[in-house]
């Protein structure tokens, strides 16, 4: 399999920052509030390797860091610390080494994005279909039919009615909006995907045809994704390796059954037992 | 103080002090260099109203010198109020300069809301009067961000807004200021001219200038330099229509002509009736077509 | 037929300057036209609006100005800016010290009382505001009279020629932020360079210097009533003459070539939290403009504090918002545009008939369809 993602050595400190935040930090340490100076250690020291076609899981509390690390693989936020390679076909990207517009032509063209919140993800003030086409516009495809065929072709493949693809999404509920979130992030055929708690607060059984479709796409499409959720049921669904964060750092990482079925570490029982 | 010892006797030539003028022409300059990139300038405080085309007139006090023949117009005629008004000025605060109504003889023309019928030439400038020098004011209302969008020529968002125009009307609402696309990159809003207007831009002959007074903006087009309308490969531009319910062009009711941008009004009869807005290209056909009389 | 489109301009602007001339005039036989002195000194607070917002300190020309408009502060300012854009800028002004101020008023709503004392001077403030129906027949005797009896009355006492500021003791008690050290030492020149933002807080404290008083109150309070959250305390408003100093051409010494009567407001704010960890400390804002004109200086004051917030975490209001307010506060750009609505658009509005009238055939193909 090839490696499309190498990341090393990620952090984020919000404020100041001290020589003691690292060590004042972390799981051991119970916090990520620095007592020193107030900083917050977000993240520190974050790596790991994602492979073509594969779904990583990232799991924790909230506080955990976890969305974080999409933030600043996104280009949402800059990190403190860290590197960050991307290898897309014969291309190497070492993504905190490009400058502002490189950044934007990767996540506009190259990643995906599946926010919790829909109002993140989409424009509310622009049809579904207008979503997706603003993808499209921005990898330069310049023909109004062909735009409106693709956008067609996605939103049938994510269920959603294609009679309501010239509708406003706010008027839509909220898996729904979820779907159109999935089908413009998917318009440009992206080899990376980021889903941060994308079934967080739907219905179950909402949720469930979601994980569904994002299986799907994932063997289709072989679209390798970094799953961001607190939530075990979605992690034992859709992912084969994951990582257990906590305060910032990561404390266990490993194939998904494996930390399922026989935790290592104890914060790691704990959440596993509670989720039963 | 003493009022008498303050009274002004006269203005330097062409209002402007020299050094206003100055950094004018270095603003046109680099402009010209990058064409349809909006450049700063501080613009000064002109004796008319902001929107009144302090802007068009600041770049032409700071181009015309003596021996210059100028036209000045407003809605295609040199006999509107703004246009009266403008060239009074400038003929007051500039001796030695002459102006002129014929769209042939003019060396430098400044204009709001045309572009003349008559191709320019490559002798000529036309200035532009712009109340909203930016094209993606309508997506996004912070200059700091437009500038970034710009920069990377990301004109995504302006194309969803005609993507969603055909999705709604079946049609490209925008009736004038057409974003149009300069040598590949940029995106200008080429002032409120007609969409009649846009097509005359590309690979013009002559240069034409853009000044934004009040937003303290200055753009050109320069002589034969792509300039296409921002639209769909599958989608055409199109102009204003001038058929009339059979489908037959209409001409202007006073020259006949029947290719130019017409005005429409009502008569006292209460009759609809159309007419050339150009003002100096009607007065040539008639004059032409009452020569074809007499000879 | 003759050309119908839009003749005779140049005879209606004539007529349309005759007949305001005339609206000038119309009290006819008898009656005294505007001495230009006589609004400079009986209309200050006009005048003051003018020069401020006009950009440049020439209370004749405001005077001047007003009288030629009728009144019309956004059109006396703009004019005396347009006659400002023809003169060029010869030197730059040293650093000046306003505590030099040869005060005609200064209060502190922050301390009972301040090292100087406070000192009430002309204002309106705690006035009943009762019309005075004796200065409508006011005659020119009674009114001589109140300022020879005012001067009679005056005590011998002699203010000093300058007070400290309130700021200076709240700095010393380490209350404020210091000076900081990388501050610009030529100020933003706005008539010679354009807002390109981010603009450093000098050119914004300059555009809201000579912005339009109503356009400033207008977004200040939009801030104070609750779309923002600045909570300002007055700690000092001062209104005086501040000498103006200017290198001697030939020796370069300074000399002191005038004064300029000035409206100057300091207000302390607390941030939410302390900036980057350190110590927690008030934080100023500030305003001032030409002229007697309190609340342009207060409104000034409250906003360069909101934009001070807004440049640091991102503007969560209008107000804190610099293009917003930076952008919208300029009388003569904001009324210059309103006015220009009244020209011509026969042409735009044709172009957008023709695709209205589009869209309309469109629908209706379609309905029929």
């Amino acid at each position: 399999m090839n490696k499309i993602f190498e990341v090393r050595g990620l952090s984020k400190i919000y404020g100041p920052g001290c020589p003691l935040c690292i060590e004042s930090t972390g799981p051991d340490a119970d916090t990520n509030i620095c007592p020193h100076c107030g900083s917050v250690v977000a993240i520190h020291d974050v790596s790991f390797d994602l492979f073509e076609g594969e779904i990583l899981g990232l799991m924790g509390e909230s506080g955990s860091g976890k969305s974080t690390v999409v933030k600043c693989l996104y280009f949402d936020q800059p990190p403190s610390s860290g590197e960050a390679v991307f290898f897309d076909r014969d291309r190497q990207h070492e993504l905190f080494a490009l400058n502002a517009a490189q950044q934007r032509w990767l996540r506009n063209h190259r990643f995906g994005m599946v926010y919790q919140n829909p109002h993140l993800g989409l424009n509310f003030n622009i049809s579904a279909g207008g979503n997706i086409a603003e993808r499209l516009l921005m990898s330069d495809l310049m023909d109004y039919g062909a735009i409106r065929a693709r956008a067609r072709e996605l939103l049938a493949r994510t269920e959603v009615l294609l009679s309501r693809m010239d509708e406003l999404p706010k008027n839509f509920s909220g898996g729904m909006q979820q779907r159109v979130q999935i089908a413009k992030a998917l318009a440009t055929q992206p080899p990376l995907l980021f889903l941060d708690e994308v079934t967080t607060g739907l219905d179950l059984s909402v949720q469930a045809r979601i994980l569904d479709l994002i299986l799907e796409i994932q063997q289709e499409l072989k679209t390798a994704m970094i799953v961001v959720t607190h939530d075990l049921g979605v992690i034992r669904l859709l992912t084969g390796r994951a990582l257990v964060m906590k305060y910032g750092r990561i404390i266990e990482a490993g194939l998904t059954d494996q930390i399922l079925e026989d935790p290592q570490h104890a914060y790691t029982q704990r959440l596993v037992a509670s989720a039963l | 103080m003493n009022m008498t010892s303050h009274t002004p006797t006269a203005y330097n030539f062409g209002f402007l002090d020299e050094y206003a003028k100055k950094e004018v022409r270095r603003a046109i300059l680099k402009a010209v260099s990058i064409p349809g990139y909006q450049v700063p300038y501080a613009s000064r405080e002109m004796p008319m109203g902001r929107g009144f085309g302090t802007g068009g007139l600041q770049l032409t006090l700071s181009l015309i010198g003596p021996g210059e023949v100028l036209k000045v117009i407003d809605q295609g005629s040199d006999d509107s109020v703004n246009a009266v008004n403008l060239r009074q000025f400038i003929e007051m605060t500039c001796p030695g300069v002459s102006t002129t109504t014929r769209t042939a003889e003019a060396t430098l023309i400044q204009s709001r809301h045309r572009i003349p019928e008559r191709p320019l030439t490559g002798d000529q400038i036309i200035v532009l009067q712009v109340p909203y020098p930016d094209a993606l004011v309508v997506v996004e209302p912070s200059e700091d961000k437009r500038k970034i969008m710009h920069g990377e020529a990301d004109y995504s968002r302006l194309l969803v807004k005609l993507y969603e125009d055909i999705v709604q009307f079946d049609e490209i609402t925008i009736s004038h200021r057409y974003p149009t696309r300069i040598n590949g990159h940029y995106v200008i809003d080429p002032s409120p001219i007609p969409r009649w207007d846009v097509p005359k831009l590309h690979h013009s002959r002559s240069l034409a200038l853009f000044g934004a007074g009040r937003e303290k903006k200055i753009y050109a087009v320069p002589p034969h330099t792509d300039a296409e309308p921002l639209v769909f490969t599958d989608v055409p531009f199109r102009v204003e229509d001038f058929r009339d319910g059979e489908g037959r062009r209409r001409a202007c009711e006073r020259c006949g002509c029947a290719d130019s941008f017409l005005d429409e009004f009502v008569d006292g009869s209460g009759e609809k009736v159309y007419q050339c807005s150009d003002s100096d290209w009607c007065d040539e056909h008639l004059a032409e077509a009452n020569q074809g009389v007499t000879a | 037929m003759g050309y119908v489109a839009i003749k005779g301009g140049g005879r209606a602007i004539a007529g349309a300057a005759e007949v305001t001339e005339f609206l000038r005039a119309e009290q006819g036989e008898g009656s005294e036209p505007l001495e230009i002195a006589t609004i400079v000194h009986q209309l200050r607070h006009l005048v003051s609006r003018v020069v401020s917002e006009g950009g440049v300190y020439h209370p004749e020309f405001a005077a001047l100005s007003i009288k030629q408009s009728l009144g019309d502060t956004l059109e006396a300012a703009f004019a005396l800016r347009a006659w400002r854009s023809t003169q060029p800028r010869l030197l730059e002004t040293p650093l000046l010290d306003t505590a030099n101020m040869r005060l005609i008023r200064r209060i502190s709503s922050a301390f009972k009382d301040i090292p100087g004392g406070q000192m009430l001077g002309p204002t309106p403030d705690y006035a009943l505001r009762l019309l005075r129906m004796e200065l409508i027949d006011e005659s020119p005797e009674s009114f001589r009279a109140v300022a020879r009896r005012w001067l009679a009355e005056l005590p011998e006492e002699r203010l000093p020629d300058s007070f400290p500021k309130v700021l200076d003791a709240l700095r010393e008690e380490g209350l404020l932020p210091p000076v900081s050290e990388h501050r610009a030492s030529v100020a933003f020149d706005i008539t010679r360079e354009p807002l390109v933002f981010p603009v450093p807080r000098c050119a914004a404290l300059s555009t809201m210097a000579r912005g339009e008083t109503g356009s400033l109150l207008g977004i200040a309070y939009s801030n104070m009533r609750g779309y923002g959250d600045v909570h300002p305390t007055v700690a000092e408003l001062r209104v005086g003459y501040l000498p103006v100093l200017l290198p001697h051409p030939v020796t370069g010494e300074l000399i002191e070539a005038g004064e300029v009567l000035l409206t100057e407001c300091e207000v302390v704010a607390m941030y939410d939290a302390a900036e980057g960890g350190g110590k927690p400390v008030f934080t100023v804002g500030y305003g001032a403009c030409f002229g007697h004109n309190e609340v342009k200086a207060i409104s000034m004051a409250i906003l360069d504090r909101a934009l001070q917030k807004g440049m640091r975490d991102g503007p969560d209001n209008p107000s804190e918002d610099p293009e917003f307010v930076l952008l919208h506060v300029d009388g003569v750009d904001s009324m210059g545009f309103a006015t220009h609505y009244k020209m011509p658009h026969y042409v735009t509005f044709q172009s957008d008939m023709d695709r209205l009238r589009t869209t309309q055939r469109k629908s209706r193909a379609k309905e029929s369809a």
